[in-house]
């Protein structure tokens, strides 16, 4: 009924769309309407309507991998398809609709494949939470609000899953909100996304400005039609990219990330690591074509993906909190993404987010599995844990490994293929997009982060899970419901990066399809063999410096700089003492005080001067002049009466006489003067 | 007549026979005055909603239900009245929240409550003088319903108000009458320059009133001035905003409601209504100004929100910033900002509505106002009403998707591209700095939702309230 109404808008390129893929819009709509019988039914049932999401999140999850089907091989079809929302203004109507492409197809089966091995995990993890129900009905919005962010085919439309994945992310961090730290981190996040979220709209209004549409394929197709001048592009571009650095928490607005581990360790994994926070990557993606069409915006987000990248990995180095590590991990590797866009390299940058997706969510469950055993999130209460807890080790060496981008793990494919496309644009072999320095800006700087993410990741590792237990308690395996998906995590972590390779049905790059021609790499045999070096040199250096683990930090030997990356280069207290405190505290009390005495005091002065007045008025004028008059007339009445009585004589002929003098007088007057 | 022509009459005087009725009654009646304001605000609603069907909104431009006969011949003054689909929702937002008003007085009234019939009796004749407000097409009906508003409001807030009640009224009943002063002169002087073009003479007939240029733009600028007054105090536009936290903190719940819910919008109505169609050259003149106070509006009204401690007054400083972005959406006088501003309204008038009645509930349970005395906890406390309460606050703060954000998103899209004539820049500034402030909304929403809402109920709470 519902495929009935909406308006095909076109349908073109060589697979024919299947089913599913011609009704994409099924997909957000399962999880929304598994929120809504998770929260009308949940409590009643055994499991408190995990199953609901579950099994809601198995079925969008195979249905994403038929829709993710009819793009393996690269060709697949473009679909889009609206009905009408609401008109606003003359003649211009909001549209609901979808937009099916390669970017889209693969984000499906990202999110719903991370979500269910998250709800899986969670029946495990959040076992015997009061609120338990409530985090099933918050986890399948969340999912539903980014299916719907990356289904759609308007911006605002994309605006509101955006800002619903906002509000989700918010509930989830402070979802244990008895503690004011919790609810502190879930406000900052929302404030501090919400902060790029201002530019992100002022983007978007200056793209409907100049191209009379919210429609992305319209504004995409001008884009690379050269219809919309230069500046506007560069302007629109880095207004969006403005969304996307405060949702994938990138330099200056990355600060809300890491605090937002305060929220369950499921959450993190699927809200903070693997999905939300790719939005932004998303949003670059999706609006290729607008930043491509603009070499100072293309450096603009190159410049601020290489600056986050190491700056992130540096913070991840000197964290006792085993979450944050993986916190500011995160943050580094968005921003690997965000630079591989930057430099052109757009399929490079989607192909690192997905094989991000399944190590990060990994590492993530694994860490949640060890604070589930250990009950402490710092590593310095944890350790020898590989003989207790097999599983988790295993599967987290595997994650490492992957993220530090070691052969043949997934992360070597995206991160070698991301350094390579850096280091042609500096080359200028292809140099289609970018300048040169920049690409060879994002290269160095990528390498250096490369082995600074093998190195805190090593570090990591051996603190866990080497050496002795230097915690509280005996820490043990975790259930069944939590390794399962740890280990089908594990196996896409090893596997996933192989679709990249060209040689198989023409590579990942192809399937996507961001950024228009499909570069087809011959790998450089030199750029892999430096990268790999350098994760190996990372790692080595991790093991000796943390095996067994040293009594005091070995990093502390670096002096002030460590002073400086304790405190987050000072940028949260910046933003705290120098912007969040004084609004809140100062300004606004200032505000206030203006209003009570300034505003409202000119009312309240106008009223008291009124009033003085007319006291004044009343014991000067009315009683002094006028009934000082008025008693005077009394007076001079009681004087003159004497005088009048002899006027009333009680002559009735005289009174007629007088009468009729009077009556003339008025007559003559009315003819003469008021004629 | 026809049933088309009776309907808005039905709307706008069932309230006011009901509330003849109540004040027919004999004392004591507690009851059955209940049941009689129950049953002609009710019937009220069901004939605003008939409107809303039979409504053509394929042309929802022209005025429908119109009704035009004699009223008072001397000064041609006309009992005209019709709704377009401007004055159509907030017309219904009327009745609903007044059905809404009298549904909640059933079980909570505020003190003194053995005035039953009194209280009744003035939020129907309240009622009948907003509903008025919004379908009356001519100027002296439209006055005559404006200036209705006032009496029932005072007296709802000076006897069943709390703390400095007396003072809150009279600032709120002398602020609004010195506005319409103004507007009232406007509105003559309009007459008095005006010609009919169906008798010649003088005429009060907004509909007629439109395409007069009342001889000059200095003459016009001078009128609209008046208008201004009178509509932006009631709007209310910074800095004419101070009667607004003092009303609507010290009135009874219902009466925050209808403040908030209703009383704003008859001045943004105003300006939508009669100031810019009947005077356009001056609105373009205007314009700018009426921007640069409503961005003012929604920093200085967010900004106060983060510095109050009492709910009421929290959520009145909020209306402040939420009127702001009506009004900048009028302020860009093109169709996209006044549709911005409609929809505004009446997301307003159900989420702010909604938060009154939520503080009022409240302070049912908690006898104080005071957040950092209910809070924190109440989520722990009262798990389904905490639940509401986020929810609705959450709307408040303009989550895309909810109703809250259309009117401000659209409206600040409006400012992006104002109508011909008016400085781009400028108001692409104003754009800038309301969006700012969306920022600054959410984060004293979520600030009053930590403070309230979150964290661990307080021990003398453990027992108390239940």
């Amino acid at each position: 009924m519902v495929a009935a109404l909406f308006a095909q808008e076109a349908a073109g390129a060589t697979h024919m769309a299947n089913i599913v893929t011609r009704n994409a819009w099924i997909i957000p709509a399962i999880p929304a309407i598994a929120v809504v019988l998770i929260w009308a039914l949940g409590k009643r049932l055994p499991r408190g309507g995990s199953e609901i999401g579950i099994i809601g999140m198995l079925a969008a999850a195979i249905l994403s991998y038929v829709v993710l089907a009819n793009y393996i091989g690269g060709n697949g079809p473009l679909v889009v398809k609206q009905l009408q929302w609401f008109p606003f203004g003359l003649g211009q109507k909001l549209g609901l609709g979808i937009r099916m492409d390669g970017l889209t197809a693969i984000m499906f089966p990202v999110v719903t494949t991370v979500s269910l091995m998250v709800q899986i995990y969670s029946t495990g993890y959040m076992h015997g939470e009061k609120r338990f129900t409530w985090y099933y009905t918050a986890l399948n919005l969340f999912t539903g609000s980014m299916l719907l962010l990356v289904v759609s085919n308007n911006l605002l439309q994309l605006l509101v899953g955006w800002e619903l994945v906002g509000i989700c992310s918010y509930l989830l961090i402070g979802f244990w909100w008895e503690e004011k730290a919790n609810s502190d981190a879930a406000i900052k996040a929302f404030i501090t996304t919400k902060t790029g979220d201002i530019p992100f709209l002022i983007g978007i209004f200056v793209l409907f400005a100049s191209t009379h549409t919210f429609d992305i394929g319209q504004i995409i197709a001008k884009a690379e039609a050269h219809q919309i001048p230069t500046i506007t592009l560069t302007a629109a571009a880095i207004l969006l990219f403005g969304g996307a650095v405060g949702k994938s928490a990138q330099f200056p607005l990355y600060v809300w990330l890491p605090d937002a581990m305060a929220g369950p360790t499921p959450v993190s994994a699927l809200i903070h690591a693997a999905t939300m926070v790719t939005a932004g990557v998303f949003l670059v993606a999706r609006m290729f074509p607008v930043f491509e069409g603009s070499v100072a915006a293309m450096n603009v987000v190159a410049i601020i993906g290489a600056v986050t990248m190491v700056l992130a990995a540096l913070l991840a180095m000197v964290q006792d909190d085993i979450k944050r590590v993986l916190a500011y991990s995160t943050i580094s590797q968005l921003a690997y993404m965000m630079a591989a866009l930057g430099v052109g390299a757009g399929n490079a940058g989607i192909f690192h987010l997905y094989t991000h997706a399944w190590f990060k969510a990994l590492l993530f469950l694994g860490a949640g599995s060890v604070i589930h055993s250990v009950h402490s999130n710092n590593m310095s209460e944890m350790g020898g844990l590989r003989k207790v807890m097999p599983t988790t080790y295993w599967t987290f060496v595997v994650a490492t490994l992957a993220l530090a981008g070691i052969f043949p793990f997934a992360g070597f494919w995206s991160k070698d293929e991301i350094l390579t496309e850096a280091f042609r644009v500096g080359y200028g072999s292809t140099a289609a997009h970018g300048t040169a320095w920049v690409g060879y800006l994002v290269y160095g700087v990528g390498v250096l982060t490369a082995f600074l993410t093998a190195f805190y990741m090593s570090r990591a590792v051996h603190l866990t899970f080497e050496g002795e237990y230097r915690g509280a308690g005996h820490p043990h395996e975790s259930p069944r419901a939590m390794t399962l998906p740890l280990q089908i995590l594990g196996v896409l972590s090893v596997v996933a990066g192989f679709v990249g390779i060209p040689a198989w049905r023409h590579g990942f790059a192809a399937w996507v399809g961001v950024g228009g021609e499909v570069k087809v790499s011959s790998a450089n045999f030199w750029l892999i063999a430096i990268s790999l070096l350098v994760a190996l040199g990372g790692l080595y250096l991790g093991r000796r410096l943390y095996m067994p683990a040293p009594a005091t930090e070995p990093l502390e030997r670096l002096g002030w700089f460590h002073t400086l990356l304790v405190n987050k280069y000072y940028l949260d207290d910046f933003y705290m003492n120098g912007i969040v405190k004084p609004i809140r505290d100062s300004i606004s009390q200032a505000m206030y005080w203006l209003n009570q005495n300034v505003f409202d005091g000119a009312v309240n002065g106008a009223a008291a001067v009124t009033r003085a007045g007319a006291r004044k008025l009343y014991d000067n004028v009315d009683q002094k002049v006028i009934d000082g008059t008025v008693n005077a007339v009394g007076i001079g009445t009681q004087d003159g009466s004497r005088f009048l009585r002899y006027i009333q004589s009680g002559d009735v002929q005289r009174y007629a006489a007088v009468l009729f003098g009077g009556v003339a007088v008025l007559v003559l007057l009315f003819t003469l003067v008021f004629r | 007549m026809t049933f088309d022509q009776w309907l808005l009459s039905l709307v706008v005087f069932l309230p006011l026979v009901g509330a003849g009725v109540i004040a027919a009654m004999p004392k004591g009646q507690h009851a059955l005055v209940r049941l009689v304001a129950l049953i002609a605000s009710g019937a009220a609603l069901v004939f605003g909603i008939v409107a809303l069907v039979r409504f053509d909104f394929h042309a929802s431009r022209t005025f429908q239900f119109s009704v035009n006969t004699r009223w008072i011949d001397s000064i041609g003054a006309r009992y005209h009245m019709g709704v377009d689909g401007i004055a159509l929702p907030l017309l219904v937002l009327t009745v609903a929240l007044t059905f809404l008003c009298v549904v909640y007085s059933q079980k909570i009234m505020p003190k003194p409550q053995d005035k039953v019939k009194g209280f009744f009796a003035l939020i129907l004749l309240l009622e009948t003088g907003m509903a008025g407000t919004f379908t009356s097409l001519d100027l002296v009906l439209f006055f005559v319903f404006w200036e209705m508003v006032l009496v029932p409001m005072y007296f709802i807030i000076a006897i069943w108000g709390s703390e400095r009640k007396e003072y809150s009224a009279i600032k709120f009943f002398l602020y609004t009458l010195f506005g319409s002063v103004f507007m009232l002169l406007g509105f003559l002087a309009m007459y008095f320059r005006s010609v009919d073009p169906v008798t010649g003479g003088h005429t009060f007939d907004m509909i007629r009133l439109q395409g007069q240029h009342f001889g000059g733009i200095g003459f016009q600028n001078l009128v609209f001035l008046g208008l201004f007054l009178g509509f932006a105090i009631k709007v209310p536009m910074w800095p004419f905003h101070t009667w607004l936290p003092d009303a609507h903190g010290d009135a009874p719940t219902v009466g925050s409601v209808l403040l908030a819910g209703i009383l704003l919008k008859m001045g943004a109505y105003g300006f939508i209504r009669i100031a810019l169609p009947l005077l356009p050259r001056a609105a373009k003149d205007w314009a700018p100004y009426i921007g640069g106070l409503a961005v003012i509006s929604i920093l200085y009204g967010a900004l106060c929100c983060l510095a109050q401690k009492d709910i009421k007054r929290l959520i009145a400083f909020s209306s402040v910033g939420h009127m702001g972005f009506v009004m900048l959406g009028i302020s860009t006088l093109t169709d996209k900002g006044i549709n911005a501003a409609v929809f505004g309204m009446v997301a307003h008038g159900v989420i702010t509505g909604m938060l009154f009645f939520l503080a009022g509930s409240l302070y049912e349970r908690y006898h104080t106002r005071q957040i950092d005395d209910i809070g924190p906890g109440v989520l722990q406390k009262i798990p389904r009403m905490g639940a509401i309460f986020v929810f609705v606050a959450i709307a408040s703060l303009g989550l895309p998707g909810l109703a809250g954000f259309w009117g401000e998103v659209i409206a600040l899209l409006a400012a992006f591209n104002p109508a011909p004539g008016l400085s781009s820049s400028l108001f692409r500034s104003y754009m800038v700095l309301g969006g700012i402030g969306t920022i600054l909304t959410a984060g004293y929403m979520l600030w009053l939702i930590q403070r309230l809402n979150l964290g661990v109920v307080r021990e003398k709470w453990a027992s108390d309230p239940s």
